[in-house]
């Protein structure tokens, strides 16, 4: 059912479980390093491919980053908690139970405001538990790439033992029409928060920031929340407002017809921004969770807690505020930087000496269309905010105009050094030698005997071609501003 | 027999330290007798003499050099197979990790190593030390070295039938719900439980990881010492450990003296159910206590009565959990990998192959019990007796020093006779359990035979958290003043094997 119509008769409710892989230099329960993309299973030990015998003994930094990200929630920090074991089978999981936390999370009931189209929703946090990653299977052959059908499997222990926090949201009601547009800033508010407090470099496409999406539809009118279906696999924040928006319009389909959501696990897919149904919920598994034996509880102390608190950094909605008013720019123009992840480059590239409205010029101009043919994130072109700054001054100095500069930048880009060796290599300085921009212009009013005439008989506006002709003539490295005057000097008409 | 095999481990590691002996002397005579007596005992699942004359040899060389090593450098130790160990397999008595060389060695076996301990090998015991008979083991069972067609108590069988049976003078053991303390008491030797915490589990293979406690196995009270101070101590890899002090136990086990003890007689342990003999012999050892100058009083501790249902759900519960790793995928056996069947058709068919009846039975009775809507009726009600439990001994020992009762209710029963019925099986842990599930420490030690079937019993001696030391004092005094009535060592009665 199309989008519009299924609000029209249906109000969505959200759920957000996302998880967390903190940056911690070694695993959840031993010793074993963290980094991404090491040869599979050399990033292991007995406890974390749970050799008999093994024991875990538990990160106290991981325990540090939950509780500083149950803070920055606004979360109560619990006094008393403890490990759970969840235990279900699965290959990708050591000992077959997942050391968890149940009913005792480290943090509960807290918040995240996130803006979207100009309007403040708070989003409330259920609960945020400390928790360990799963290896990682790979299905080999099958058409689907998941277990069913697969040839065989392959499983890679380093990331088993990984530190990940879960972030659970309570239902979301009332976002309305704007669902996906508040999945999205919840993510992206998340992810931002998590990068301000350093504990996790959240990169969803390596999956150390994973959301699963919960969505149900109710009625209009009624009051009574349906069946919710569970999106997993949902790797970018484009995949988040699109999960949602599918997921709206297909339980939409499904209940306009007289049918019923089965509560189920689903699988998104990028390529056609549809889920497909996994595992069905109604068969539940049931995880038999029970208190950690092998760990103790934990307690923290409420000093430390407190000055865990006093420690936090300014947080990224806070900071964002401070930027917007330091640097002048409409709501508008700052909810494209956000959205363009540009803040924290423009910021940077204010700090290496550029004036705000030049960098952020850049940034969301010349630079966010070339990473956009590029098909890459801003951060990830290779310019560094010192390279922008480097750019408005030599233009402000005069050395460079906006088209030299957006060929500077090009240079730059292209790996051919930094601004100043991009102008050095591509002789791109403006022609300053007034000489050599005489010689130029007494060439083109030759050439263009006509347009001079038209000049010289108080034609003023002929003046452009004339100009143009000697921009053309230098290849672009004249100053249009200086050359404009010459020839209005030169045609007596000054 | 020779002289060495009858020489207490103290001995032995003086005259090792002081070069009169070598550690290759004593090494080879207890392999040998090994290779003498086990076709009748069956105590070791792996012997490798090789191995352990290497080790004897390396020992000697450190000592050669004039390196410091403990009191009991260059004795043998034979190590409960669910102790992992970098030379030797560890199979926790299972089909399911027959083979299994583990690339890493437990605290205990680790820091017996460090201290110079020879290990002889690894003992039998009852499939992942379910079982109070040994009779569980994937590999036969284990004999009573005082009655070849008895049992010699369980878990830890292997281990308490080893040094019965000369085969070595020191072993460990673990105590899960009277696993040290029962097999100790019926083949007459000297068995300690520790305090939970005190020892390391890291490298023990667990069965339920909140009652699991490492200890030691000997003939004398000193020797159970030694070995205790050895290997105990807080471990960075074991979140339980107990970040304090060993107790003073070589200390206590020297001093032996329990004038103005105060001593208290459980009143719910004894009456139906008991052997006579073992009575007898208990009520005796009370006796003896209180004309070595103890003060004895009866104490009530009404919750101990549901000691046994409370841990036959909280181990089971653990067990199920605990057991979940052996799943074929990354060590041990793999049944049904033939290209066709699943993931999960592999799992459910090697555990199926690869797991015997009493750990099926208690897997299944764990998972049944944590399951949704059975959590609170069953495991939540065991975690509040087992609070009742501990009050009941924090109450106790605001009265006495130290509690006393028999050790197990009966004597070493005939091989067989309990295998198809598990109560009946799991009675021959009542009075050792309420000390796992509240925590603190108990000893059993040698106090006579029997008379209806000339076969030993076992007092047990129970002390508060951390008053493990309480044990051997209590213990060391009982030994000495029963050793002086019968003339030497209760083990001298053994039959000859």
């Amino acid at each position: 059912m199309p989008y519009d119509e299924a609000l029209e008769r249906f109000e969505p409710v959200l759920g957000l479980e996302t998880h967390v892989e903190l940056g911690t230099a070694s695993k959840m329960f031993c010793g074993c390093p963290t980094e991404f993309g090491a040869p599979p299973n050399t990033q292991v030990c007995p406890v974390c491919l749970a050799l008999p015998g093994s024991l875990p003994v538990a990160n106290a930094e991981a325990i540090e980053s939950t509780i500083r990200i149950g803070l920055a929630l606004n979360c109560t920090i619990a006094e008393w908690c403890r490990f759970a074991r969840k235990n279900y089978f699965y290959p990708d999981m050591p000992k077959n139970y997942q050391i968890s936390q149940y009913d005792e999370p480290l943090c509960t009931d807290g918040y995240l405001d996130v803006v979207v189209d100009g309007r403040t929703v708070r989003v409330e946090i259920e609960r945020v538990h400390l928790e360990e990653d799963t290896g990682k299977s790979t299905h080999v052959g099958g058409a689907t790439g998941r277990i069913h059908g697969a040839d065989y499997s392959i499983v890679d222990y380093n990331r088993a033992g990984i530190p990940l926090v879960e972030i659970v949201t309570k239902p979301i009601a009332g976002a309305d029409r704007l669902a996906p547009d508040v999945a999205r800033a919840y993510v992206t508010e998340l992810r931002e928060l998590m990068r301000a407090l350093g504990v996790s470099d959240v990169r969803m496409e390596e999956g150390s920031l994973r959301c699963d999406v919960n969505v149900s539809l109710m009625p209009r009118g009624s009051s009574e929340w349906g069946t919710r279906s569970e999106t997993k696999n949902v790797n970018s924040l484009r995949s988040v407002e699109r999960a949602v928006r599918g997921e709206i319009e297909r339980q939409a389909a499904i209940l306009a017809d007289g049918g019923r959501i089965i509560q189920e696990t689903r699988h998104f897919h990028e390529d056609t921004g549809r889920t497909t149904s996994g595992r069905s919920k109604e068969e539940a598994q049931d995880y038999r969770y029970f208190p950690e034996p092998d760990l103790l509880p934990m307690a923290p102390d409420r000093d430390w807690v407190a000055s865990l608190k006093a420690a936090l950094p300014e947080l990224p909605s806070v900071r964002r505020a401070r930027l917007q008013a330091e640097w002048g720019v409409s709501d508008l123009d700052m909810a494209a930087m956000h959205n363009a992840d540009a803040i924290g480059l423009v910021e940077a590239t204010v700090a290496a000496g550029a004036p705000a409205a030049d960098a952020r010029k850049w940034w969301m101009g010349e630079l966010a269309r070339r990473a956009n043919e590029a098909g890459k994130p801003l951060a990830e072109l290779s310019i560094t905010p010192a390279d922008v700054a480097r750019v408005t001054e030599l233009v402000a100095s005069g050395a460079l105009n906006d088209k030299l500069a957006r060929q500077v930048l090009e240079g730059v880009l292209a790996g051919e050094g930094g601004p100043d060796d991009v102008v050095a290599k591509r002789g791109l300085q403006i022609v300053s030698d007034e000489g050599e921009l005489l010689a130029i212009i007494d060439k083109v009013l030759a050439d263009n005997a006509d347009a001079a005439d038209k000049v010289r008989s108080g034609k003023v506006a002929a003046v452009g071609a004339l100009v143009g002709g000697v921009m053309k003539a230098s290849r672009g490295k004249a100053d249009a501003g200086r050359a404009r005057e010459l020839i209005l000097e030169k045609l007596g008409v000054s | 027999m020779t002289e060495l095999l009858r020489k207490t481990a103290a001995e032995l590691g003086r005259l090792i330290g002081s070069r009169e002996v070598s550690a290759v002397e004593v090494a080879q005579a207890h392999l040998d007798r090994i290779a003498e007596v086990e076709p009748k005992v069956n105590a070791f699942l792996h012997v490798d003499p090789d191995v352990t004359l290497a080790q004897a040899r390396a020992v000697d060389d450190r000592i050669g050099a004039g390196e410091r090593l403990g009191p009991l450098a260059g004795v043998p130790v034979a190590h409960k197979d669910v102790f992992t160990t970098t030379d030797m397999p560890t199979t926790a008595g299972s089909k399911i990790l027959e083979g299994w060389r583990p690339p890493y060695d437990a605290t205990v076996t680790g820091r017996l190593r460090e201290a110079g301990l020879v290990i002889l090998g690894k003992t039998n015991l009852d499939e992942f030390a379910m079982g109070s008979s040994t009779e569980n083991s994937a590999y036969g069972p284990t004999r009573n070295p005082w009655d070849l067609s008895r049992i010699p108590g369980g878990s830890s069988g292997g281990s308490s039938a080893s040094v019965a049976a000369y085969e070595a003078p020191l072993s460990t053991g673990t105590d899960t719900g009277g696993s040290i303390r029962q097999p100790a008491a019926v083949t007459g030797i000297v068995g300690m439980k520790p305090t939970y915490g005190g020892s390391s589990r890291y490298g023990l293979i667990a069965f339920a990881s909140s009652l699991d406690t490492p200890g030691p196995f000997a003939r004398n009270v000193l020797d159970a010492a030694l070995l205790h101070e050895a290997f105990s101590g807080h471990d960075v890899m074991d979140s339980t450990s107990i970040h304090a002090e060993v107790p003073p136990v070589v200390e206590a086990a020297r001093q032996a003296d329990i004038a103005g003890l105060r001593v208290g007689v459980v009143k719910e342990f004894g009456g139906e159910g008991y052997q006579p003999g073992v009575l007898a012999r208990f009520h005796e050892a009370v006796e003896l206590l209180e004309s070595l100058g103890a003060k004895v009083v009866e104490v009530s501790c009404p919750s101990f009565g549901y000691a046994l249902p409370a841990y036959y759900l909280i181990a089971p519960s653990e067990c199920s959990s605990n057991l979940a790793r052996f799943d074929a995928m990354r060590y041990g056996l793999r049944i049904g990998d033939d290209g066709t069947r699943s993931a999960e058709e592999v799992m459910a068919l090697t555990r199926a192959a690869g797991f015997g009846p009493e750990v099926k039975r208690r897997i299944m009775l764990g998972t049944y019990a944590l399951s949704s809507g059975y959590y609170d009726a069953y495991y939540g009600q065991a975690q509040k007796v087992r609070t009742l439990i501990s009050r009941d001994f924090d109450a106790a020992f605001h009265q006495v020093d130290v509690l006393v009762s028999p050790t197990t209710p009966t004597t070493a029963f005939p091989i067989g006779e309990r295998a198809d019925d598990p109560m009946a099986m799991y009675l021959a842990d009542l009075c050792t359990i309420p000390t796992n599930l509240a925590g603190n420490a108990a000893i059993s030690v040698p106090c006579g035979l029997a008379d209806e079937d000339g076969l030993p019993v076992g007092l047990q001696i129970m002390a508060p958290v951390l008053g493990d030391d309480r044990c051997y004092r209590v213990g060391a005094a009982v030994e000495r003043a029963l050793e002086d009535r019968w003339g030497g060592p209760l083990l001298a009665k053994a039959p000859a094997l």
